[in-house]
């Protein structure tokens, strides 16, 4: 019993002490990673759990994000209050704009995921609404540095156990089944739409809420809500801590922001380092940091009884 | 017996660029009988049992199921109507136990409904299925994963699906296919008990000493038309079936 419970006890104390040993400037950095960790764990979910390969991560934010802080400058609505509608609102609005493109599989499910948050770039800019290229500034930000840590600390936990939790349901086992053979799904008189629809829409809720608590966390919403690194960064992490462990990517982004705020005073080499990082680990350990920390702790397990 | 047609197929019409895959097939699928479909590799015996459930779109042609035509509809729909199918090859939710397998159908609205709602655990109800059909609890098979388990085991498995969805026909896609004679011997019986229960079917097979011993009638397809209908050893006495299945022995 122990034993397994262990890694989670772990995990959750090292997450809640973590911001305790860090100076100011880390502890902000710490809640960017926040971010990029509910991207990647919402990421991991998709493809692992649902087959769904989305690159649509930036339109997650910057949904959530534009919701939470237009309703924040527009109606002076406190973050406390735009932070769950734009999590709801921006859920809802990436689901409705995902499923058309549903009945698309594989890559190019993946592709049109992709081209969905530049498509809101062009149209925000050619309507001008929102701020338009420049954006809005001066929205409320939340109360200090610590509220803004543990909010995004807090959504990490209820998030991750949440999603491994719901893995484990019937309606996670549905996801599952539509991943390994969405035939037979059909052929058992389940409608794989309806039920990718509930996948987008969860995993969404999570990218949404990040968007939401970024605006909020800059007093700031633009267009680079809608940047590619929230797209792309998160496949980094997942790659990096293992795909389909839920907890690695959340790992993997807590450790691939902070290192790229690290290598800034390399300036252009930042990302040429940053690369041979993530080359080295799908040369060397292609299944990740959390399935190689899992296969050995297992086996350290069973040492033991031996 | 009081014949009562359930599935009713007329002018059924597939073709795939310029294979003509079916073409004008018509048959009947009596209440609690067991329908044989025969005919040799690529008569489209597969695309037949896609077609009725909806997996391919058909290009002519009727389906009635109870008298409702099911033409067009998704298959989802269609299995929740109580027309389930088996799959010749067989790709189980292999990352899972197989009980967990059949999580999926007893999701089903169908399930749901036919249940009322008081279905319990259904991780127990999956096991009470997976034990009818031969997964013997005692050795703990239903719990081990789906990609472990051999050959015989998953055609069950693909069976016990359909079961769970409590199914009024199932169209079975080869079930026998690739089994030993041992493996096959105890399959009939679980065929049996079925038909016993109620539950009419549908077989495509290529093992016909077995499944002669099973059909009530059988339908004879090749090169998508079918050729001949009947009691199954009134058919193989047939010249043209004996022709489709041995060639006509005449030589240039």
């Amino acid at each position: 019993m122990g034993f397994l419970a262990m890694p989670r006890i772990l995990l959750i104390l090292g997450l809640l002490i973590l911001p305790i040993t860090l100076d100011m400037y880390w502890q902000r950095v710490l809640c960017i990673a926040g971010i990029y960790a509910l991207l990647a764990l919402s990421f991991d979910f998709l493809a692992e759990y649902v087959g769904l390969v989305c690159l649509g991560g930036a339109m997650f934010i910057g949904f959530g994000g534009y919701t939470s802080g237009v309703l924040n400058a527009y109606f002076g609505w406190s973050p406390i209050v735009t932070i769950p509608i734009a999590t709801l609102g921006g859920a809802v609005m990436s689901t409705l704009v995902l499923i058309p493109c549903l009945r698309l599989r594989g890559i190019y499910f993946a592709i049109v995921s992709f081209m969905l948050p530049l498509f809101s770039v062009y149209i925000i800019t050619a309507v001008g609404i929102f701020g338009s290229t420049e954006g809005i500034s001066a929205l409320d930000t939340l109360p200090n540095i610590w509220v803004e840590q543990y909010v995004i600390i807090g959504a990490i936990i209820v998030a991750l156990f949440g999603i491994r939790r719901l893995v484990n349901e019937d309606i996670g086992l549905i996801f599952r089944g539509i991943k390994d053979n969405d035939q037979a799904v059909r052929a058992s008189g389940i409608s794989i739409t309806a039920y990718r629809i509930k996948a987008v829409f969860i995993a969404s809720l999570i990218g949404s809420f990040a968007g939401a608590y970024l605006s909020h966390l800059y007093g700031w919403l633009g267009l680079s809500l809608f940047a590619m690194d929230f797209s792309i960064l998160p496949i980094a992490a997942c790659v990096m801590g293992g795909m389909g462990t839920l907890v690695g990517p959340v790992i993997g982004a807590i450790i691939l922001t902070p290192m790229s705020e690290a290598l800034r005073g390399f300036g252009q080499l930042r990302v040429v380092l940053y690369c041979l990082v993530l080359i080295g680990f799908i040369l060397y350990k292609p299944e990740g940091l959390m399935n190689y920390l899992e296969r050995k702790y297992h086996q350290f397990e069973r040492w033991e009884v031996v | 017996m009081e014949k009562e047609p359930v599935l009713q197929v007329n002018g059924l019409s597939k073709a795939f660029g310029g294979v003509q895959a079916v073409l004008d097939v018509d048959f009947t699928l009596f209440k609690g009988e067991i329908l044989g479909i025969i005919g040799p590799n690529g008569a489209g015996k597969t695309t037949l049992v896609n077609l009725v459930t909806g997996f391919v779109k058909p290009d002519a042609g009727s389906v009635l199921f109870k008298g409702k035509n099911i033409k067009g509809l998704q298959p989802h729909k269609i299995a929740n109507l109580g027309l389930v199918r088996t799959f010749q090859v067989m790709r189980p939710y292999h990352s899972l136990a197989a009980f967990k397998n059949l999580i999926v159908p007893l999701n089903s609205p169908r399930v749901r409904r036919t249940s009322g709602g008081k279905l319990g655990d259904t991780d127990l109800v999956a096991i009470d299925i997976l034990e009818q059909i031969g997964f013997e609890r005692d050795a703990r098979v239903p719990y081990k994963i789906a990609s472990s388990l051999p050959l015989g085991y998953l055609k069950r498995l693909e069976l016990a699906r359909c079961i769970a969805l409590r199914p009024e026909v199932i169209l079975c896609d080869e079930v026998f296919s690739g089994l030993s004679m041992s493996e096959i011997a105890s399959m009939i019986p679980l065929l049996e008990k079925l038909q016993m229960e109620g539950i009419t079917i549908m077989m495509i097979e290529h093992r016909l000493r077995e499944l002669f011993r099973l059909a009530d009638r059988v339908v004879v397809i090749n090169f998508g038309k079918k050729i001949a209908e009947g009691i199954p050893k009134e058919v193989m006495e047939r010249e043209d079936v004996k022709a489709a299945y041995l060639g006509t022995g005449k030589r240039k």
